[in-house]
C-alpha cells in the first residue's frame, strides 16, 4: 500500500512520456467539457478550502499577540467564534470540493471505458490478428489505471495542495517578507534532495519490477504446467529454482527501500532546519523588536505546512506523465478505424436461400502476401461445400469472407446474388454460424453459453439443440445439468464437450449456412459419427462449408474444393478427385497409410 | 467466478493474522531493531516541541539569544537523530516483510507444487496466482510495517497523551476531548471502506472477464452479431463499478475533511482555553505553543492506527486465503515407509480399479481389470468420456484409485515412493505444453543433465531435428509464452522428444492428434509409432487411429467405465460391435486399400 506522495509511488511508475504530449492533453481537457459547471463550482471550492488554510494560523497568531497579549477576554473569543467558522467553512469547502471532482473523474473514466469496449466491438478482426490478446488486455488495464490514479489522487491532491501552498506562500509574505525569504531557501535543497532519491529510487524500483516480473512470469507457467512437473518428476527442481527468483526479488526490494528509507529522513531533516529557521531567525527579528511571538508560532505552522504541497507537486509531475502516455494510447485505440459501416442504401436480408457465390476473389492482409488469388466457385442452397488443403493454404480465409469478417480485396462474394457488402452486416450473419476449432465457451451457465446463438431462446429450444448434437446426454449427467456454471474458458469440460456445446450454440441460430472450421478435430471417431448424423439432418436445406483435416468426415460433400497456395486446384466430388489422382488423393493416401510395420 | 468480499474480516481471520505474525520468529532481531529504532523517533519527536518551548519562553521572551541558539542546534541534531532511526527502522522493517514474504512463498510453490492433480481440476490459476502474488503482499505489509507501526502509535498515543497530562490537566482534558471524535470518524470509515474495496475488486474482477472473454471469443461474438449485448454486459458492470467507485469517493470526502476538521477544533480549543488560562496566569505563552505541537503529535499515530486497522481487515482474510492453500492436503503423497521402487520391467495390472473424483457422485471407472505384459503395446479405445484418460492417470499416480489397486511389476503403486514410480514412466499428455525456454531446455525438461547428443538423438527420432535446425537460433531458440511461436504439430513432436529422451520403461500417451494438415499429421504419427514400439518398453496409448491399434498387442474397448471388451484387431472386429461402430468411418476408408 503506497500513499500519494511518497517516493515509492513516484518511483513504481515507469518514466513514461506521451509523444504528442499536448495535443492528448487537450483531448482530455475536452472529456471534462461536460462536466464545466461542476468542475467550475468545484474550482471556487478549492479557493475557499485554500483561503480558510491560509487564514487558521493567522487567527491563531492574532489570538495569542493581540487577544491573549492584551487580555482581551471577549476579543479572544471573537477571534475563536472566527476561527471556528473558517475551520468549519473550511473542511465543508474541501468535502463538497473533493466529492465534485472524484465524481468527475470516475464517470470521465466510466465513460471511456465504455467507450473502448464499443470500440474493441466495431474494430475489424484484422485489428486483432496482430496483436496478443494477453498485451492488449494488460494495455488495456494498466492505461486506463494510471488514468484512474491520476484522476483519483492526482487531480485533486494537486489543485488543492498547489492553492494551498499559493495561499501559504503569499500568507508568509504578507505577515514578513524577510523571514518568508529565509524559509524559501530551502525549497531548492529540498526539489534537489527529491531529485537525487528519486533518480535512485528509480534505478532500484525498475530492478524491483524485473524480479518481480520474472517471479510472476514463473508462477503462471508453473500453475499453468504443474502436471507436467509431476509427470516429469520435476518438483524438486522446479522448487529450487523458483527459490532463487524468489530470494533475488527479496533482496532486489530491500535494496531499493535501503534508498527509499533515507528520503524521508532526509527531507525531515529539512523540514526541522525550516523550523529551527523560523525559531532562529525569526527569534532574532523578535528580539530586534521587527516581529511578535505569534507570528512566529504563525510561521512555525506555515513552514510545516509548506513542505508536503511540494513533494505532493514533484510525485504527482511524474503521474501525470503516465496519466499521458496511458491516455495517448487509449486515444490511438479509439481512432483506429472501425469495421467499415454499412452502406448507406444496404439491403435488410430477409430468410435467405443460401446460395453462396465467390467470383474472382482474392485477398491479402497485405500487399505483398496474397492469401487468396482469383478463387471462383459457387454452392447451391442446400449443398455441402468441403475446403481441403494443407495448413496456411487459405481454407479458412474463404470461410472468413463469407459472413464478412473480412472484405476482399478483389472480386465479389455473393449470398442469394448479393454482393455481401451491400448487406446490412447483423442481417447477414443472422444467416449463418461459425463453428471454429476451439471451441469458446463464456464463464456463465450451459444454457447460457448455449442460448447464445439466439438471444432469448427457451429453455426447451436450449434442450432440444443440445440433443439434436448429442449433447444432451453428458449434460443431464451434470449434477446441476443445464444450470452447470462453467469455469475458465470450460476448464471443466473436455475437449469434445465443448465442441459439442458449440455445435448446439450453432444449431440454435437456425442458420441458414453453417461454416465448420476444423470444428470436429478434437472428437473422438465415433461422436463424431454421432455428430455427423446429427448435422446431416440438420444441414437438411441448409447450405454448410466444412474445412476438415479428416478427409473421412468429407467424403459426402456435394463439392470439394482442394485449395494450394491460395488457389482452387482441385474440385470435384471424392470419386472423382480420387480418380485425378492429384493433391487431393496424396492427402488422402497419406492419412490412410498402411502402418510402418517395418518398426517392431 | 470471485464474489464480493464478505463485508466484515471473516471468522478465523484474526486467528490467520496471527499465525501470520508467527512468521516473525525468524526474523527477531530485525524486528526488535525496527521496533526500537522507531520508539526513538518518536522519543525525539516528542522532544522537540520541548526545545521549540524553551526557545521561545526561555529564549526569545527574555532576550537570551545563547538559549536561542542552544535549542535550535538541539533541534537540528534532534532532526539527524530521528533521520538515522527513521532509515534503520524502515529498512529493518523491510528485511522483515521481505523475508516473511519470501518465507511464505516458498511454502507456497513447494505447496502447489506437489498438489493433486485432483486440485487442479477445481482451481482457478487466476486464483491462485492472486493469492501467492497479490494475498501475500498484503500479509507482507501488515506483517512488516504494520506491526511496527502499530506497536510505535500506541506507545506514542500513550506518551503523548501522558505529556499533554503533565504539562497542563486542564488543557488535556479538554484537548483530548475535542479531537476524541476523529476516533469515532475513523472507525466508521474503517467499517465503511472494507467492504466498499471489496464490492469494487470484485466489480473490477468482473469487468476483466468480461473484456478479456470478448477479446478472446471476439470470432464467436462476431459470427453470432452479439456485439450490442457484450457492449451492453460491459455498460452494466460498470456503471456498477462507477457506483462502488463513487460511493468510495463519498466516504472519502465525507471522513477527511472533518477529520482536519476536529484536529483544528484542538488547536481552536487549545487557543480558547490557554489563552483564559493565560490571563489567571496558569500557563505560559510557551507551553501553550508546546502544548499545540505535542496535540499535533497525537493527531499522526491516531491517522496511523485508523490506516492500520483497514490494513489488518484487509491482510486478515489473505492471511486466511493463504494459510488455506498451504493447509491443503497433498491427497496423493508418498506413504509413511514407502519404498523405492526398483527399476521394472513394465509389467502393468489393474485389479478391479473404481473411481470417482472427489465431490462427484458418478463413477468414472468400474471395476477395471487387465494386464499389460512387460514390451506389450495396450490400445485403450472408448467414446468421449468413457473413463480412457482416467486409466493412464492411475498408473503415474496423478490420481488415487477409489477401489481395487493398480500394479507395477506387482508393486502397488501407493506404496512406493512418488519419485522412484514417476521417473520410470514417461508421458506424452494431450496437451504439449512448452515452457519458457530453449528447445534444448524443453526436451531435457525430464533430464536435466543430457547432454546435447542425447537431445539431438531424442529430436531425430521425434521427427523434430529438421524443424528445430529451422529456427533462428537452432536448439538456442527461446520458445514459449515470451518466445517463438511454435504450431501444434511442432509443439508435439518436442513433447514426443521430450519423453523419449526419458528413456522410460512404461510409456503412456494420448495418441490423439490435434488438427494438423496430414503431412505433418503423418511426421508426428511416425514420431509416435517409433515411441510406442520401441523394443522392451510397455506402451499404454489411448488410441485414434486404427494403424496404432491393428497391430496393438492387447486393445481394450471401454464403454461407461468397464471394459467391455478385449483381445487383438481380428478378434475384435469379429466379436465386439461398439468396436466397429468406433472405428466404423475409418474401417470403410481403409478397407479398400487394405485388401
Amino acid at each position: 500500500m503506497r500513499r500519494p506522495g511518497s517516493l515509492e509511488s513516484m518511483a513504481e511508475l515507469e518514466i513514461q512520456r506521451a509523444a504528442n504530449r499536448g495535443a492528448v492533453a487537450r483531448r482530455l481537457v475536452t472529456e471534462l467539457r461536460p462536466h464545466q459547471g461542476t468542475l467550475l463550482v468545484a474550482l471556487g471550492l478549492v479557493v475557499v478550502s485554500a483561503l480558510a488554510q491560509a487564514i487558521g494560523p493567522y487567527l491563531v497568531s492574532r489570538a495569542i499577540d493581540h487577544d491573549i497579549g492584551s487580555g482581551n477576554a471577549e476579543a479572544l473569543l471573537r477571534t475563536m467564534l472566527l476561527l471556528l467558522a473558517v475551520y468549519l467553512g473550511g473542511a465543508v469547502a474541501s468535502r463538497a470540493q473533493t466529492r465534485r471532482v472524484g465524481a468527475v473523474g470516475q464517470q470521465v473514466l466510466a465513460s471511456m471505458r465504455t467507450r473502448l469496449f464499443g470500440q474493441l466491438q466495431a474494430l475489424p478482426l484484422s485489428y486483432f490478428d496482430k496483436r496478443p490478446i494477453g498485451d492488449l488486455m494488460s494495455r488495456l488495464l494498466s492505461d486506463v489505471d494510471t488514468l484512474n490514479q491520476f484522476f483519483s489522487q492526482g487531480l485533486t491532491q494537486l489543485l488543492g495542495a498547489m492553492l494551498g501552498l499559493v495561499g501559504v506562500l503569499v500568507a508568509m509574505l504578507a505577515l514578513n517578507v524577510r523571514l518568508a525569504l529565509a524559509c524559501f531557501t530551502l525549497i531548492p535543497a529540498m526539489l534537489l534532495t527529491t531529485w537525487f532519491f528519486a533518480a535512485r529510487a528509480r534505478k532500484a524500483y525498475r530492478k524491483t519490477r524485473q524480479t518481480v516480473g520474472s517471479v510472476t512470469a514463473e508462477l503462471q507457467e508453473e500453475l499453468v504446467g504443474v502436471r507436467q512437473a509431476q509427470a516429469f518428476n520435476r518438483t524438486d527442481e522446479n522448487i529450487r529454482r523458483f527459490r532463487g527468483r524468489n530470494a533475488a526479488n527479496r533482496d532486489a526490494n530491500v535494496a531499493a527501500v535501503g534508498v527509499t528509507s533515507a528520503f524521508s529522513p532526509a527531507i525531515d531533516v529539512l523540514a526541522t532546519l525550516s523550523t529551527a529557521l523560523v525559531i532562529g531567525y525569526g527569534g532574532h527579528l523578535v528580539l530586534q523588536g521587527q516581529l511578535t511571538v505569534g507570528l512566529v508560532a504563525a510561521f512555525l505552522i506555515y513552514a510545516q505546512q509548506f513542505f508536503r504541497p511540494v513533494q505532493l507537486a514533484a510525485s504527482t509531475y511524474t503521474l501525470m506523465q503516465s496519466a499521458l502516455a496511458g491516455a495517448e494510447r487509449i486515444y490511438s485505440i479509439l481512432d483506429e478505424p472501425r469495421e467499415p459501416a454499412d452502406v448507406p442504401d444496404a439491403l435488410e436480408l430477409g430468410r435467405a436461400q443460401g446460395r453462396i457465390t465467390f467470383e474472382k476473389v482474392s485477398f491479402a492482409y497485405d500487399a505483398e502476401h496474397p492469401v487468396l488469388r482469383d478463387v471462383s466457385f459457387e454452392v447451391a442452397p442446400g449443398q455441402t461445400v468441403a475446403l481441403v488443403g494443407r495448413t496456411g493454404a487459405g481454407k479458412t480465409t474463404v470461410a472468413n469472407l463469407i459472413p464478412r469478417f473480412y472484405d476482399t480485396t478483389e472480386g465479389v462474394v455473393r449470398l442469394d446474388g448479393e454482393d455481401v457488402k451491400r448487406v446490412k452486416r447483423a442481417s447477414l450473419r443472422r444467416q449463418m454460424a461459425t463453428v471454429i476449432q476451439e471451441p469458446f465457451l463464456f464463464s456463465g451457465t450451459i444454457a447460457e453459453n448455449i442460448g447464445y446463438g439466439r438471444p432469448g431462446a427457451s429453455r426447451e429450444e436450449i434442450e432440444q439443440a443440445a440433443r439434436a448434437v448429442h449433447a444432451h446426454e453428458f449434460i443431464a449427467a451434470l449434477p446441476k445439468g443445464y444450470d452447470s456454471v462453467l469455469g475458465e474458458g470450460g476448464a471443466t469440460l473436455s475437449q469434445g464437450q465443448r465442441q459439442l456445446l458449440a455445435f448446439a450454440r450453432a444449431v440454435i441460430a437456425e442458420p441458414r449456412v453453417l461454416i465448420l472450421d476444423e470444428a470436429t478435430a478434437n472428437i473422438d471417431t465415433r461422436t463424431e459419427a454421432l455428430i455427423q448424423r446429427a448435422l446431416s439432418t440438420l444441414l437438411a436445406g441448409r447450405t454448410s462449408v466444412v474445412i476438415a483435416h479428416r478427409l473421412s468426415t468429407i467424403r459426402s460433400a456435394d463439392l470439394i474444393l482442394v485449395i494450394d497456395a491460395g488457389r482452387i486446384t482441385e474440385r470435384g466430388t471424392h470419386e472423382e478427385l480420387m480418380a485425378r489422382n492429384g493433391l487431393y488423393a496424396e492427402l488422402y493416401h497419406r492419412q490412410f497409410r498402411e502402418p510402418a510395420a517395418a518398426a517392431r | 467466478m470471485e464474489h464480493g468480499r464478505r463485508p466484515q474480516a471473516p471468522p478465523g481471520s484474526a486467528r490467520a493474522i496471527w499465525r501470520a505474525l508467527g512468521y516473525l520468529g525468524r526474523y527477531k532481531l530485525e524486528t526488535a531493531g525496527a521496533l526500537v529504532a522507531l520508539l526513538l523517533v518518536s522519543a525525539a519527536n516528542l522532544a522537540a516541541p520541548q526545545l521549540v518551548r524553551l526557545a521561545i519562553d526561555e529564549g526569545i521572551a527574555r532576550n537570551d539569544n545563547a538559549t536561542v541558539l542552544q535549542a535550535v542546534g538541539g533541534l537540528v541534531a534532534i532532526a539527524l537523530g530521528r533521520g538515522l532511526f527513521n532509515f534503520l527502522q524502515g529498512y529493518l522493517a523491510e528485511r522483515v516483510s521481505q523475508g516473511v514474504a519470501f518465507d511464505l512463498r516458498d511454502a507456497l510453490f513447494a505447496r502447489i507444487q506437489r498438489l493433486s492433480f485432483s486440485y487442479y481440476d477445481q482451481a482457478q490459476t487466476g486464483q491462485l496466482l492472486t493469492r501467492l502474488t497479490n494475498d501475500v503482499e498484503q500479509v507482507r505489509t501488515f506483517v512488516g510495517s504494520g506491526v511496527v507501526q502499530l506497536a510505535a502509535s500506541c506507545a506514542m498515543l500513550v506518551g503523548c497523551a501522558v505529556l499533554l497530562l503533565n504539562l497542563n490537566p486542564v488543557l488535556a482534558v479538554v484537548a483530548l476531548a475535542s479531537v476524541a471524535p476523529i476516533l469515532w470518524l475513523l472507525r466508521n470509515f474503517v467499517g465503511k471502506m472494507g467492504p466498499l474495496f471489496g464490492r469494487v475488486q470484485a466489480a473490477l474482477g468482473r469487468l476483466n472477464t468480461v473484456l478479456q472473454e470478448d477479446l478472446r471469443g471476439i470470432r464467436v461474438v462476431r459470427a453470432f452479431s452479439g456485439e450490442e449485448r457484450e457492449a451492453a454486459r460491459y455498460r452494466k458492470i460498470n456503471d456498477e463499478l462507477l457506483g462502488h467507485n463513487l460511493g468510495i469517493i463519498d466516504a472519502i470526502s465525507t471522513n477527511f475533511p472533518f477529520v482536519g476538521f476536529f484536529a483544528n477544533l484542538g488547536t481552536l480549543v487549545v487557543v480558547g482555553v490557554g489563552g483564559l488560562l493565560i490571563f489567571r496566569q496558569k500557563l505560559t505563552l510557551g507551553e501553550l505553543l508546546a502544548f499545540n505541537s505535542y496535540l499535533g503529535f497525537l493527531l499522526m499515530p491516531l491517522m496511523t492506527l485508523g490506516f492500520i486497522a483497514a490494513q489488518i481487515s484487509r491482510a486478515g482474510a489473505s492471511a486466511l486465503r493463504v494459510f488455506e492453500l498451504l493447509d491443503t492436503q497433498v491427497e496423493v503423497a508418498d506413504k509413511p515407509g514407502a519404498r523405492t521402487l526398483p527399476p521394472i520391467q513394465g509389467r502393468v495390472e489393474l485389479r478391479d480399479v473404481r473411481f470417482r473424483y472427489a465431490g462427484s457422485e458418478r463413477e468414472i471407472l468400474r471395476g477395471v481389470s487387465f494386464v499389460a505384459e512387460p514390451g506389450q503395446l495396450v490400445a485403450i479405445l472408448g467414446t468421449t468420456g468413457s473413463g480412457k484418460s482416467t486409466i493412464i492417470n492411475l498408473i503415474p499416480r496423478f490420481y488415487d484409485v477409489t477401489g481395487g489397486a493398480v500394479l507395477l511389476d506387482g508393486h502397488d503403486v501407493r506404496e512406493v515412493t512418488l519419485s522412484s514410480l514417476r521417473s520410470q514412466i514417461g508421458v506424452v499428455l494431450q496437451d504439449a505444453l512448452l515452457f519458457s525456454g530453449t528447445v534444448r531446455e524443453n526436451i531435457a525438461y525430464g533430464r536435466p543433465e543430457a547432454t546435447q547428443e542425447q537431445i539431438q538423438a531424442a529430436a531425430e527420432a521425434a521427427q523434430a531435428a529438421e524443424f528445430i535446425a529451422g529456427l533462428p537460433q537452432g536448439y538456442d531458440t527461446v520458445v514459449g509464452e515470451r518466445g517463438v511461436g511454435l504450431s501444434g504439430g511442432q509443439r508435439q513432436r518436442l513433447a514426443i522428444a521430450r519423453a523419449l529422451l526419458t528413456d522410460p520403461r512404461l510409456l503412456i500417451l494420448d495418441d490423439s492428434t490435434s488438427a494438423v494438415d496430414a503431412g505433418t499429421e503423418a511426421a508426428i504419427q511416425e514420431a509416435l509409432d517409433r515411441l510406442m514400439r520401441g523394443t522392451n518398453r510397455t506402451a499404454l496409448v489411448i488410441a485414434q487411429r486404427i494403424s496404432t491399434v491393428r497391430d496393438a498387442d492387447l486393445i481394450l474397448v471401454l464403454d461407461e467405465g468397464r471394459v467391455v471388451a478385449q483381445g487383438t484387431h481380428e478378434q475384435l472386429l469379429a466379436s465386439s460391435a461398439l468396436y466397429n461402430e468406433i472405428l466404423g468411418s475409418q474401417l470403410q476408408a481403409s478397407t479398400p486399400e487394405a485388401a
